[in-house]
């Protein structure tokens, strides 16, 4: 079908992506940082925002759809990257961002975000991780560190938590990022390369909870973060380097782009049938001829 | 009565069964004739049991009969199984080098072909079904060319050499049955017409593009993956993007995102799969995304049999996900019908934006049909619903979820400059901005149920109401919804030619069920009866629960196989002889 598009090119501000409601994320929350860093990359490429779509799951962080003035799409709790890689292949030419939580992400979402690594699907996921689940009211979450003391496990986990970046470099991620919600500049620089990047882009930002997660706070990290980009040595093109680097926490827990590589084709660039054009603007009706091998081969 | 012949080919899986039967298939519907099959199988990929049943005739055949004219045993194990389906004028093809005949009933003809003596057995070891096939055609009063056409396309893929073989080897147990056997007292007749032959997962998934389904996602399940396989082979051909996803979560979510950005988009599962999407169908329900999905039912509960047919999957379609809204439910009445329907239900989904279920079952999906090609339309009426796909005209705050009489929003498809709007699984207001953070408003939450809601009335005038078919004042009125159709029908024939007069209400729409206009039907009927493929009477307690309607009796079955004719012909007859209201036939034929 055609979506005509007859308004006069306009240069994108900051108010342009400001959502119809504020956010209602408790004053202090790491996931504020977020919004405005989004909002801001997005500014900086000039992305209009109609071609846009921002898609979550549930929780906190995905009340996110909300707050931008995009085409959102609020999900169900999990289910965002198996939505998104739907309204990608049917509409290659938006650009997709997908936002979530821990819990959204690595929990319940856990089988959709291994299996959208593995098919570089060209969207951006940008995961709130506070190793908690807030919106149920302070849980442990699979990035909960082990002994962390919560209300389902007042004793403290005994359970190992995920480690994102490495799961995602295992998985075939062709871009793996982790931000921290406080470093503005960098979280907006790291959005914008992820937006950019051709195929799946697999950002986790640290985005401290200030009301259920006393472990893991801003004060708490500051010190700990260091830039992978301020390290001369690092080559983000090298697989092994980065999973490495991955591994690393406690005193230094690195921040930036750990991995980047171009050479994977995108799911929507692997299927001929998109190459008249993403498939919404394509003719429903089968060609006569067509039609007719098909009833010829019942013959 | 319906002149028919039927052919059982039976086998263990791997001996190569499926063949014969495309053969057979091929010949009958070049000849003009129609026909049913039904093949009865294990989940086994080599050994076990599997039959095959093919049923032909110049008029419509509805189902698989309750006889057999020709039994071709591929092992021992098929010939005592079903040599007692053959009936007085029948025959049994069968290798006399392996299988040892049964006891027969009279008037059956056994027909042993010595296949060693006629094929060298070392170097083709399906042999004996190629003889048999020739050996049967020339039976059947069937001229050889109309076999060696086939059998080149066949095998068309393979080198001459094969080809030369199987023709050779069929041309052999043609001549040696016009020698040795009594050709059959029915020569197959031969008619002006050509017919398509159709699975039902063909069916539906052609159905779908002809529905303009641009987007289709599935995980394998039986007996849902033909649908799958016709979809994944023709994708290219027909610009259909067909994904095969990680679970049935995956594959419903990334239906409803496809839906969203504007495409029409179908999957397909079994029982246990859409079990996995009921989360996804109210997601689609409260975002008021159009999905079409199809449940392929298959016995159940849990991983049930995985190769049996059933009509069992009827609860969990009216309640699957939670909480109240509009939906539209649709069961195909054949494999034809498994065609038609996929755009009916895809303009009343587009319309009123809903998701939309197809209740079929394996006795359709993997059964075949011959069907005249004219009556596949592969140009259906396409009605989107209303939908904004550009800016040119001026407008208004865009609200996504506007509240109107008829309960339709209009949808903006996503890309559209100055549409920009949020969908959410979250109850919103009408501009799609969450109202479950606020404090309990009330006002918000009826007001948006209310509008989905009102939506129910526009779908029900959309659909037909069922009709009777048969003489007004029956005897006996059977009720059946979906795929016993063909059965039911053949059965009431069949009841009419014993003294009984009976007509049949067959139910095509389930969701909306036009309660009002069967109980119209049924005020006078004489004696009803609900025949279904389940053991509680699912679609009994359904008409109970919406019109206080019970009928005088039920016929179920719930073993795995389809209903038989001669199964409810036994079953009213019992009943209107007041012995029970409850008759769940015995299949006679453990296959």
């Amino acid at each position: 079908m055609a979506t005509t598009d007859v308004a006069a090119p306009k240069t994108m501000a900051m108010a342009d992506f400001k959502g119809r409601v504020s956010p209602d994320w408790c004053p202090g929350c790491g996931d504020f940082g977020v919004l405005a860093a989004v909002q801001k990359a997005l500014v900086e490429l000039q992305i209009p925002n109609h071609q846009v779509a921002t898609i979550s799951g549930i929780g906190c962080s995905s009340n996110f759809p909300g707050f931008i003035e995009t085409y959102g799409m609020h999900t169900l709790h999990g289910r965002s990257l198996a939505v998104a890689t739907g309204f990608k292949m049917a509409n290659h030419g938006m650009t997709v961002l997908v936002t979530g939580g821990d819990g959204d992400g690595f929990g319940i979402g856990g089988n959709h975000f291994i299996h959208t690594m593995r098919r570089n699907v060209d969207l951006t996921y940008i995961v709130m991780d506070n190793q908690i689940y807030g919106l149920t009211t302070g849980q442990t979450s699979p990035t909960s560190r082990l002994g962390m003391k919560t209300k389902s496990m007042p004793f403290g986990s005994v359970e190992a938590p995920i480690n994102p970046i490495s799961l995602a470099l295992a998985a075939g991620a062709t871009f793996v990022a982790r931000g921290f919600s406080a470093e503005q500049k960098h979280l907006t620089e790291l959005l914008k390369q992820a937006i950019e990047h051709k195929g799946f882009a697999f950002l986790d930002v640290f985005s401290p909870c200030v009301t259920y997660n006393h472990d893991n706070t801003f004060q708490w990290f500051r010190p700990r973060v260091k830039k992978l980009e301020e390290n001369p040595g690092y080559d983000s093109t090298d697989w092994v380097m980065a999973m490495e680097k991955s591994t690393l926490w406690g005193d230094e827990i690195p921040i930036g782009k750990f991995f980047e590589r171009t050479d994977v084709p995108t799911l929507h660039g692997s299927e001929p049938v998109l190459n008249a054009g993403p498939l919404v603007h394509q003719d429903i009706r089968l060609p006569k001829d067509v039609a007719q091998s098909f009833i010829d081969e019942l013959m | 009565m319906r002149q028919s012949f039927a052919v059982g080919i039976g086998g263990a899986a791997g001996q190569g069964v499926a063949t014969p039967g495309d053969i057979f298939a091929k010949v009958f519907s070049r000849r003009g004739l129609h026909l049913n099959a039904y093949n009865a199988y294990q989940s086994i990929i080599r050994g076990g049991h599997t039959f095959l049943t093919i049923r032909t005739g110049p008029e419509k055949i509805s189902n698989m009969g309750d006889h057999l004219d020709l039994l071709i045993p591929l092992n021992q194990d098929t010939m005592d199984r079903h040599l007692s389906l053959l009936t007085a004028g029948g025959a049994c093809l069968y290798n006399s080098d392996l299988i040892k005949p049964g006891a027969a009933a009279a008037g059956v003809q056994l027909c042993p072909i010595p296949v060693s003596e006629l094929a060298d057995i070392s170097k083709n070891k399906v042999a004996q079904n190629t003889l048999a096939i020739g050996a049967a055609l020339s039976m059947m009063g069937i001229g050889f060319p109309a076999l060696e056409s086939v059998l080149a396309e066949q095998f068309r893929k393979k080198p001459q050499a094969v080809i030369d073989e199987n023709v050779n080897l069929a041309r052999a147990g043609y001549d040696y049955a016009s020698q040795h056997f009594k050709p059959f007292a029915w020569p197959l007749p031969m008619t002006e017409m050509k017919y398509a032959v159709l699975s039902g997962n063909g069916a539906l998934a052609m159905g779908g593009a002809a529905a303009g389904v641009k987007f289709y996602s599935a995980y394998p399940m039986s007996p849902s993956t033909g649908v799958l396989h016709w979809f994944a082979e023709h994708a290219r051909k027909a610009e259909i993007m067909v994904r095969q996803v990680e679970d049935e979560i995956g594959v419903i979510n990334m239906a409803i995102g496809a839906a969203h950005a504007g495409v029409r988009a179908m999957c397909a599962t079994s029982g246990g799969g859409f079990a996995l999407m009921s989360e996804g169908l109210g997601l689609a329900a409260q975002a008021e995304i159009p999905i079409v999905v199809i449940d392929c039912q298959r016995a159940g509960p849990s991983t049930g049999v995985p190769t049996k047919t059933e009509q069992g999957d009827l609860w969990q379609m009216l309640g699957a996900a939670f909480g109240d809204y509009p939906r539209v439910i649709a069961a195909p009445l054949d494999i034809a019908d498994c065609f038609k329907l996929i755009p009916e239900i895809f303009n009343i989904a587009d319309r009123f934006q809903c998701p939309g279920i197809v209740l079929c079952d394996l006795l359709l999906s993997e059964g075949r049909l011959s069907v005249d090609p004219k009556e596949i339309n592969f140009y259906p009426e396409i009605d989107r619903g209303e939908l904004i796909t550009s800016n040119g005209a001026p407008h208004e705050a865009y609200k996504r979820y506007k509240i109107t009489e008829s309960g339709v929003s209009p949808r903006a498809i996503p890309g559209i400059p100055g549409f920009t709007h949020v969908v959410s699984s979250d109850e919103h207001d009408e501009d799609g901005i969450l109202i479950s953070d606020e404090y309990t408003n009330v006002a918000k939450r009826r007001a948006m149920m209310e509008k989905r809601m009102r939506k129910v009335d526009g779908i029900a005038a959309s659909v037909p109401p069922p009709q009777l078919s048969g003489p007004a004042n029956a005897d006996v009125t059977l009720i059946g919804w979906g795929s016993t159709y063909g059965v039911i029908d053949e059965a009431c024939e069949l009841l009419r030619e014993a003294g009984i007069s009976a007509n049949h209400l067959p139910i095509r729409w389930l969701v909306p069920l036009h309660g009002d206009a069967i109980l119209d039907l049924l005020k006078n009927a004489k004696h009803t009866i609900i025949v279904e493929n389940n053991f509680s009477g699912q679609f009994a307690r359904y008409l109970r629960s919406e019109t206080s309607y019970v009928p005088n009796g039920h016929i179920r079955k719930y073993d795995g196989e389809p209903f038989m004719p001669h199964h409810i012909v036994e079953a009213v007859k019992e009943q209107l002889a007041g012995n029970t209201t409850l008759s769940v036939p015995t299949h006679e034929v453990m296959v």
